[in-house]
């Protein structure tokens, strides 16, 4: 063996892990990411794009854009959420206590840092992918077609690392997997419906409106709308991204300062 | 090098207030197969995986390799392989999958993780079975491959954890052959076991645990001539009526243990113990002589049996 070949990075070693298993299910996988915006599209846009597009006032309100291009961000980000959040719920646990492989991960001289951070970098090959497929859906149809869209894939990712670490910290801790359905109940659905993806927050009472601020998710929503409807505000689009940084390493301090203890008992 | 591989001295395992290891003294050589046998909840596990680097140590003194756990667990886990207890296979890869990307792990490169997972699939015996998913492996083939997964780095200590507990008999003396072939090749093991045969077939020298404690030490021989005498006579008496037969056995022997379901005597001449009793009138249902084990080692020891 060589001597002077550089040794890999242990998160990179725990994501060949994923690769490996993923390699039975990416392309079916892939196909539903692209299969599932195409009919949110057709379904928003032919139902309720209509309605509100017909519906006077409402262009001032979505900023001059059609319904569709205003929610195409909103199904971006919302994508890389959802995803972020349920693979580091299930698969984390089952690493700790159905399969344990993450116990086979600490015999070796991979440590519980190299876990967290292998399920991050996992988590941006995951989210990177499902919002690349939702890119090309939008990118299908006229009116939602933009170059925006690939900046839009860059800050889902992000926003899907905003939610995988948090819920990463949570799982390792959590008791019962009846939890995650909790996670997906409270935080997860009610983001989806109001976390300003699918209509500006100002529809909603001020209180609500605040605490959806306060995700990482609004902040993620309004920039990438801001590349696709072509009113980048640099200064605004720096300060929602180091916000949802803010969800990102405090999600991967926590959950590593977890794992650990959770592992080397 | 020459000094020992694990040196551990007054070495304490604590969990809130539970102490799962009291105190322990242990020097293990290179080359050397060392066991841990005593019950479950002996602090057998609990030492081992302190020993495997995956448990801080509560207080004392660990060593392997003359490296703190503390400080180099990383570099020390790339020198051993473990077996745990519990197998941590990746259940829905197949067995070839699982022993390359153990290698991956180790950061060994691509062609020598390809070139060692077949060697170890050839020594696993599971060669045909490289491509089956684990999921529908036999309990045996999981155990063995999580052998050689372990094997994956060329450890110079492997440590295995109840290597064969719930396997059935013939699965187990394939895993004691394969463990055999390592000890021959200079491979240092340490293993724990609740199965005084296991202990007997493999370990070189072994120690004796009870409740954190170790209670004796050496081969397994010198256990037994220090701890037992060389014949020991079994007598089965009416299920229930053991007790009150101890009276009449006093003396039969050097001495005498009554467990719930047989009367065990401890005479270097089994034969001649077994026609006194004959001589005293008794009639047990069943009566045997064999040659003393660990079990008996043990049960002097701690007044206990080993498996329950």
């Amino acid at each position: 063996m060589s001597t002077h070949r550089l040794a890999t990075p242990g998160a990179f070693r725990v994501l060949t892990w994923h690769l490996v298993a993923y390699k039975r299910f990416w392309k079916a996988n892939v196909l539903s990411s692209v299969v599932q915006p195409l009919l949110y599209m057709l379904g928003l846009g032919v139902g309720v794009g209509a309605l509100v597009d017909s519906n006077t006032g409402s262009s001032d309100v979505l900023g001059g854009a059609s319904y569709v291009a205003f929610v195409a961000p909103g199904l971006l980000v919302t994508t890389a959420m959802a995803l972020g959040a349920m693979e580091s719920m299930w698969p984390v646990m089952g690493g700790l206590r159905w399969s344990r492989g993450y116990h086979g991960i600490i015999a070796t001289s991979l440590t519980p840092r190299d876990i967290v951070l292998g399920h991050g970098v996992w988590m941006v090959v995951r989210c990177g992918l499902a919002s690349a497929a939702v890119a090309v859906a939008l990118a299908c149809f006229a009116e939602t077609r933009s170059w925006g869209l690939a900046p839009g894939v860059v800050i889902s990712v992000w926003v899907g690392l905003a939610f995988a670490m948090p819920i990463m910290a949570f799982s390792v801790n959590a008791e019962m997997d009846g939890s995650f359905a909790a996670v997906q109940r409270f935080v997860v659905i009610p983001l989806f419906l109001f976390g300003g993806a699918f209509y500006p927050l100002t529809q909603l009472p001020a209180a609500v409106a605040w605490v959806a601020r306060a995700t990482p998710l609004w902040h993620g929503v309004v920039t990438a709308r801001q590349f696709t409807q072509g009113t980048v505000v640099w200064a605004a689009v720096l300060g929602h991204l180091a916000f949802i940084g803010l969800w990102v390493v405090g999600g991967t301090l926590v959950a590593e300062r977890r794992m650990r203890k959770k592992l080397y008992q | 090098m020459s000094g020992p591989l694990i040196t551990a001295h007054q070495l304490v395992k604590r969990f809130g207030d539970f102490t799962a290891v009291a105190g322990i003294d242990v020097e293990v050589r290179k080359g050397e197969v060392f066991g841990f046998l005593g019950p479950n909840g002996a602090g057998k596990s609990s030492t081992m995986r302190m020993i495997a680097c995956v448990s801080p140590v509560t207080s004392g003194e660990l060593r392997l390799f003359g490296l703190d756990p503390a400080t180099h667990g990383s570099q020390i886990r790339g020198r051993i392989g473990v077996v745990p207890q519990m197998d941590t296979l990746d259940t829905e890869l197949t067995v070839e999958e699982n022993l390359r990307i153990y290698g991956r792990f180790f950061d060994l490169p691509r062609a020598e993780c390809r070139r060692r997972s077949a060697e170890l699939l050839e020594f696993a015996q599971l060669t045909e079975r490289a491509s089956s998913v684990v999921e529908n492996l036999s309990g045996g083939m999981k155990r063995r491959l999580s052998i050689a997964r372990s094997l994956i780095n060329e450890p110079e200590l492997l440590l295995l954890d109840e290597p064969t507990t719930g396997l059935d008999p013939q699965a187990r003396h394939v895993l004691w052959d394969r463990l055999y072939r390592l000890k021959q090749q200079g491979v240092t093991l340490v293993l724990t076991t609740h199965y005084m045969d296991e202990a007997e077939q493999l370990c070189d020298r072994l120690v004796v645990m009870d409740q954190g404690r170790i209670v004796a030490e050496g081969s397994p021989r010198s256990l037994i001539e220090q701890h037992s005498t060389r014949e020991v006579l079994e007598l089965r008496f009416a299920a229930g009526t053991n007790e009150s037969f101890e009276a009449q056995v006093a003396g039969l022997g050097d001495r005498h243990e009554v467990l719930p379901d047989r009367i065990l005597i401890y005479a270097d001449d089994g034969e001649g113990a077994l026609a006194a009793a004959h001589a005293r009138g008794l009639q047990p249902e069943s009566a045997l002589v064999r040659r003393a084990s660990l079990e008996d080692v043990f049960l002097h020891l701690t007044g206990r049996t080993l498996v329950d």
